[in-house]
């Protein structure tokens, strides 16, 4: 099966466009970085580069803030912080 | 005309809150021990991802490939079979081993993206972009939620001291 593709090298325009594609929608989700004088990434090798580090990011903020949450859980009483977790679903 | 993302969040914020309200409940006299908090830190932590794995369900090779992981913790065993479906490149299926330079280089590329997205080892090129959006998308949704209930939380004790 994977002969057929071979011989059909108009596919593989249609899947290296694709690919384009998706890289350019990974590109939209990157954040401006404010003081580079640098336009956002333009190879595929520089948007993955900074997808890799935006996720880590990510990661990094949720292990925060699920730090912070830890801290003022354990010592606000249980009734505020029940109060304020119920306050949140109104968001 | 329904706002998928905004459902997702509805749904993300309805599982995390039920979870914060679980752990907060089960420990009634507040301690601030460090013990107490590495503890809560790794709950709410925890908490936090499976409420948005779940909350994905079964859509995205990233959640499942999340879910089967913590249903194989929990069952104790160690090995597991991840049978990993592509689901949204339906058209092309750009396979790991084509040797034109484009993609060759973009895998050589990829290695480090596949660690860090759930599933990713198992994905083509295509899917495996594919799958990071959404991830984005969901781990920012996670941040934000995340830091409005810190500042709601923060509000409540500034008003309880």
């Amino acid at each position: 099966m994977s002969s057929r593709r071979w011989r059909e090298s108009s596919r593989t325009n249609i899947s290296d466009e694709q690919i384009t594609q998706l890289l350019s929608a990974l590109r939209q989700l990157l954040p401006e970085i404010p003081h580079s004088h640098s336009r956002k990434a333009s190879s595929a090798a520089e948007v993955l580069k900074q997808t890799c580090n935006y996720i880590k990011t990510l990661h990094r903020e949720v292990d925060d803030l699920s730090d912070r949450l830890s801290q003022l859980l354990a010592t606000i009483d249980a009734d505020s912080a029940e109060a304020a977790i119920i306050r949140s679903l109104l968001i | 005309v329904k706002n998928p993302s905004s459902s997702l969040k509805s749904r993300f914020i309805t599982r995390f809150l039920g979870a914060l309200t679980k752990i907060n409940a089960e420990d009634p006299i507040s301690s601030p021990s460090p013990t107490r908090i590495l503890q809560l830190y790794r709950r709410i932590k925890v908490a936090s991802n499976k409420s948005m794995a779940y909350s994905v369900r079964s859509r995205r090779i990233w959640s499942r490939a999340m879910l089967s992981r913590f249903r194989s913790r929990r069952s104790a065993f160690s090995g597991r079979r991840s049978s990993v479906k592509t689901t949204n490149c339906t058209t092309i299926n750009v396979t790991i081993n084509e040797n034109k330079t484009a993609k060759g280089g973009l895998d050589m590329q990829t290695d480090e993206l596949r660690e860090l997205v759930p599933g990713g080892e198992a994905m083509d090129v295509c899917n495996l972009l594919d799958e990071t959006a959404h991830y984005i998308k969901c781990l920012t949704t996670q941040v934000q939620v995340m830091r409005k209930i810190v500042d709601f939380c923060h509000i409540s004790k500034k008003s309880s001291m």
